[in-house]
């Protein structure tokens, strides 16, 4: 990233606290605005088919105790980035959770406090947390498959990898910057991607050869992936033209990572034209699944029932597809997971249930 | 008449042997299961106790020691400091059920409760074949003697199987029973410990120790010296006697006219109102009362009806009295460390059916009580707990009748057991309690009774309404307090670094936060003194001139020691300031003493103002309508305007905070 990306990121600050400074001045009870991320300031943006944040804005005033703590901890963390910027540092949001110790009453309470000022900041100043040299702890997923990439290692030297040929049976790790600067597709030898949500699928999938069978790149998604990992397909289905599927459990919560891959999170809706990519197919595990392969399944509970209602009125999940998909597992009140369909042997899933589908979809 | 039942019942059963007749009616007597048999035993025992210790003038020291003898089997040990029992009564009192059938004294007894304590001892020897040991000693100079007995269960007649004489070290006077039972030792609630601690609770001249089968030892300690007024024994008042009372009471009657039965066998009946009766109810005034037919008693109970009587006489009650159920309930309660215990009330006597009776409560809240359970109701009848049918109990009823969201507790539609971290007390204090049944566990639902125990439920729960008003208000104003002391001044200084200007000048935005006169008062006591400073801080933009009120117990106020001399003090201990103006941001301390209290009397300044936006006054409560009336509130009416008036200034304090509510949410994805 370009040392102008930091600079814009310092002004940007900046002026929310010079805001803050002006109102006390007047003898104002000083208060943030922030757009409000809720489901509720959610829209599509036709321009990119994503979800992006609408316009609602929320106040954050000193006049409340919380505010009053939000206020304080925001002008400390500008102090920090500012200070990284200036220092050429960076830490993870970790890092800065432990950091806010030393700030006496400010101090965050959980490490999901300091993650969302993280992301409040982003979603106020438009920047990036890279830009604020914050970066996430957790790696992003694995992939496999015939692909060349180029990337910049710890020690500035250039090193090509090939994803199938190159590693071992984990794959390739995703980092946490895969912008440009880091890294580089160079040779693409695969027709599309499959984004797997669990480890076991992965590996199955791994193990049958299906990356070569049917020229895939295979992704591990690792539950609801990591924002590098929908970089990463953003990327690839941008600049090379590679469609992408989504392969999950059927129940609510496999839904939603589904729709943080094509559509953004809700979270971070903000930027999701960086890292939704809506073109993404859903390859089941469906409702209808579960009925027409009669697959092993378990009830779901009341937890599931209230996220598959709160997905009816979810704007990402709008189209015919979803909704006739919803009722009926609200109807047959079942879930199941993506490795019952070893029901009919190991094979099953790469000898007929991925071809059929990928089939429907001209992918295979 | 708590017997009269039973003892019906008996003598229609003459031909079988009194053990049966215990079994048919376990259910009545408190021995149908293993846990309950147990606590009846106990509570026969401690009844009695107590009930001699006070007829003797006697401080009581109870002692309960349960022990486990093999799976079911326990051992009961019940010892007072008592006057004693003399050797010659010993055997009837414990080994003949039912004996001394004569009418039970018309008086407040605990004794009405049960069916005697020969029944637990009836209960040990049917379900362990053991005898029972009584040791009772009458006076110091005395020996004590020991007595080992069974009960003839044919004949209903004690066997003494063993008697002795024996030294009892340490002991001036007193009885010590000890039962083998078959039973059940249970911990919370309609367990022994309960039933103790609410026998410490409303006994607080009595120094109550249990030691449970796992040896732990609890003792509820005395926390006073006065005896309750000694019970007297009254005649029955005519109002609400039955049938078969009358007629029985002239069978045995000395009189030998009808005049003077009713003079001298009733209560509350001149021998003109008595000349009255026997003219309505058509009857000679010089018939003898022996004479007395079923239609013409029938008739005299009509005439009573129609004919003026006074009302009985209550002074034949005696209640626990406000302050030691304050006591009490703190003695037993402060190990969950409630903040507050609301002034109790002691309601003046009533009358139903010719009985007189009196009503308590009290109330507790906060500290460490759960918040999310319904509250907890202790229940009692002649200063004995009541654990079982709870639902089905006056005491009850009236707590559920009452509309506690308005005094700040939550409760689904307004009626109902209320939910929150509270205890109500209740306790009900007659010369008869009319019990749903035989088994006397819930007192009935007469109406007289529950709109009593209603009244003083509502009495006693404005005031903690106004504390926990006061406690909430004060909660939100000290966040702010946090706000504009700490945070605020690092909000200036930090923003003030990153654009490089001057830190900007926090007054005016203090203000803005605030906006509130905020009054605390703080006591404390040291050496028979309370230390009283009440602060007033202005934190609005402008000056505050107001009148401030307090009120203090009778009596009490060291009148030099006040630091800002008052406009008025009266002597109900009303105090009355008319301050100067309070500038912006400024604060004064008012200080005194109280005089002559205990500590527990006094721990909260009831504290009020006029000539303000009471919106803007945190930790004070709007000038009541009836300041100037020195008399309580009575009328029902007043007090219903009263609190209506309170809800309006609750509306207003929220519209004036609707600006504030800019609050955001935030999903997870
Ligand atoms: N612990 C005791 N100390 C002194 N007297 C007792 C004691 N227990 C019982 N008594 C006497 O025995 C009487 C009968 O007791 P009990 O059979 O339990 O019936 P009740 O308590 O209903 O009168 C009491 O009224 C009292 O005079």
């Amino acid at each position: 990233m370009t040392e102008a990306r930091y600079k814009n990121a310092v002004t940007e600050l900046e002026d929310i606290a010079s805001d803050i400074y002006k109102q006390m001045d007047k003898g104002k009870i000083p208060s943030m605005k922030i757009p409000v991320r809720t489901k509720a300031n959610i829209k599509f943006s036709r321009k990119n088919h994503v979800w992006t944040l609408g316009k609602s804005m929320g106040a954050r005033s000193a006049k409340k105790l919380n505010g009053a703590y939000m206020l304080l901890r925001t002008l400390h963390m500008m102090e920090f980035i500012e200070d990284m910027i200036s220092n050429s540092r960076s830490s993870t949001l970790r890092e800065m959770y432990y950091i806010s110790e030393g700030w006496e009453q400010a101090k965050f309470s959980t490490q999901n406090e300091s993650n969302k000022l993280a992301e409040d900041l982003e979603a106020i100043t438009g920047c990036m947390r890279e830009d604020f040299k914050l970066r996430p702890e957790e790696d992003g997923a694995r992939v496999i498959g015939n692909i060349t990439l180029e990337e910049v290692n710890r020690k500035g030297q250039k090193k090509k990898i090939n994803c199938r040929d190159d590693v071992g049976d984990s794959g390739y790790g995703i980092p946490y910057n895969v912008e440009k600067d880091k890294i580089k597709f160079k040779d693409i030898g695969v027709k599309f991607i499959i984004a797997i949500e669990t480890g076991g699928m992965f590996d199955r999938l791994v193990e049958n050869g299906f990356d070569e069978t049917a020229s895939a790149l295979l992704l591990h998604l690792k539950g609801q992936p990591a924002r590098s990992t929908r970089r990463f397909v953003k990327r690839l289905s941008v600049e090379h033209n590679l469609p992408v599927a989504v392969f999950t459990d059927g129940d609510p919560w496999s839904f939603r990572i589904f729709a943080s891959v094509a559509y953004g999170a809700i979270n971070t809706a903000y930027i999701s034209e960086y890292l939704a990519t809506p073109t993404t197919e859903y390859i089941g595990i469906t409702a209808s699944d579960i009925l027409n392969y009669e697959l092993p399944s378990d009830k779901l509970n009341e937890q599931d029932i209230r996220a598959l209602k709160a997905e009816l009125s979810d704007p990402r999940f709008k189209g015919q597809f979803w909704k006739n998909e919803i009722e009926l597992m609200l109807d047959i009140k079942k879930k199941a997971e993506q490795q019952a369909l070893a029901k009919y042997g190991l094979d099953f899933v790469t000898d007929k249930y991925l071809p059929d589908k990928l089939g429907e979809m001209g992918l295979m | 008449m708590a017997r009269s039942i039973a003892e019906e019942l008996a003598k229609k059963q003459k031909e079988i042997s009194v053990s049966e007749f215990f079994e048919r009616n376990k259910h009545i007597l408190g021995f149908d299961t293993l846990t309950r048999s147990l606590l009846t035993a106990v509570k026969e025992g401690v009844d009695n106790s107590l009930d001699a210790c006070e007829e003797a003038n006697i401080l009581p020291e109870i002692f309960v020691e349960i022990k486990q003898v093999s799976r079911n089997e326990y051992l009961l040990i019940s010892e007072d400091n008592g006057p004693g029992i003399v050797k010659k009564q010993i055997p009837h009192i414990f080994g003949r059920l039912l004996y001394g059938s004569r009418f039970h004294a018309i008086r407040q007894s605990r004794g009405q409760q049960g069916i005697g304590i020969s029944a637990a001892v009836m209960h040990g020897q049917l379900t362990t074949g053991k005898p029972t040991k009584v040791k009772s000693k009458t006076s110091k100079e005395d020996v004590a003697h020991e007595i080992t007995l069974m009960m003839d269960t044919k004949r209903n007649r004690p066997e003494v199987l063993k008697q002795d004489f024996v030294i009892w070290e340490g002991k001036e006077h007193g009885t010590r029973v000890e039962i083998h039972l078959k039973g059940k030792y249970i911990k919370g609630k309609q367990s022994v410990f309960e039933y103790l601690k609410g026998t410490a609770i409303v006994n607080p001249h009595a120094q109550v120790t249990l030691i449970e089968p796992d040896n732990t030892k609890t003792e509820f300690k005395r926390v006073t010296d006065k005896m309750p007024p000694t019970t007297k024994e009254i005649k029955p008042h005519p109002e609400g006697i039955e049938l078969g009372i009358l007629m029985k009471m002239a069978k045995a009657t000395k009189a030998k006219r009808m005049t003077s039965f009713l003079t001298q066998d009733f209560s509350r009946i001149s021998s003109r109102v008595a000349k009255e009766i026997c003219e309505k109810a058509e009857i000679e005034p010089t018939m003898r009362p022996t004479r007395l037919k079923l239609d013409s008693a029938k008739r005299v109970i009509d005439a009573i009806k129609q004919v003026k009587i006074m009302s009985p006489q209550t002074d034949c009650l005696s209640p626990i009295g406000e302050l030691l159920i304050k006591k009490g309930l703190k003695n037993v309660l402060e190990d969950q460390r409630p903040d507050f215990y609301a002034p109790p009330v002691t309601r003046d006597p009533g009358v139903y059916s010719g009985n007189p009776f009196q009503v308590e409560v009290g109330v507790v809240h906060g500290g460490d009580l759960p918040s999310d359970a319904p509250v907890k109701i202790l229940r009692f009848a002649n200063r004995v707990p009541l654990l079982y049918q709870q639902g089905g109990c006056a005491c009850t009823k009236a707590v559920e009748n009452v509309d506690w969201r308005r005094y700040g507790l939550e409760q689904r539609g307004g009626k109902g057991i209320p939910y929150g971290p509270a205890i109500i007390l209740v306790h009900v204090a007659s010369t008869k309690i009319p019990f749903t049944s035989e088994a006397k566990e819930a007192i009935a639902e007469i109406p007289e009774i529950r709109e009593e125990i209603e009244w003083a439920l509502r009495r006693c729960a404005r005031r903690l309404q106004i504390h926990i008003k006061k406690k909430v208000r004060k909660k939100k104003t000290r966040e702010k307090f946090d706000i504009v002391q700490t945070i605020l001044p690092k909000i200036a200084e930090k923003s003030a670094k990153i654009v490089g200007k001057p830190v900007p000048k926090l007054e005016p935005i203090i203000t803005k936060i605030m906006d509130v006169v905020w009054i605390d008062d703080l006591v404390e006591y040291e050496k028979g003194k309370h230390n009283v400073t009440i602060s007033l801080y202005n934190y609005t933009s402008s000056r505050k001139k107001f009148n401030l009120y307090a009120v203090v117990p009778e009596g009490s106020i060291d009148e030099k020691s006040i630091s800002l001399k008052p406009t008025r003090i009266r002597k109900s201990g009303k105090i009355r300031w008319e301050l100067r103006a309070i500038p912006s941001t400024e604060k004064i301390d008012i200080t005194f003493r109280l005089k002559g209290l205990d500590k527990d009397d006094f721990d909260e300044a009831e504290i009020y103002v006029s000539g303000i936006n009471p919106v803007q006054v945190i930790g004070a409560e709007p000038l009541p309508g009836d300041w100037d009336l020195d008399e309580e509130i009575q009328e029902p009416s007043t007090l219903d305007d009263f609190i209506e008036e309170e809800q309006g200034d609750e509306e207003m304090e929220v519209i004036g905070e609707a600006d504030e509510e800019v609050e955001e949410v935030m999903e997870n994805d």
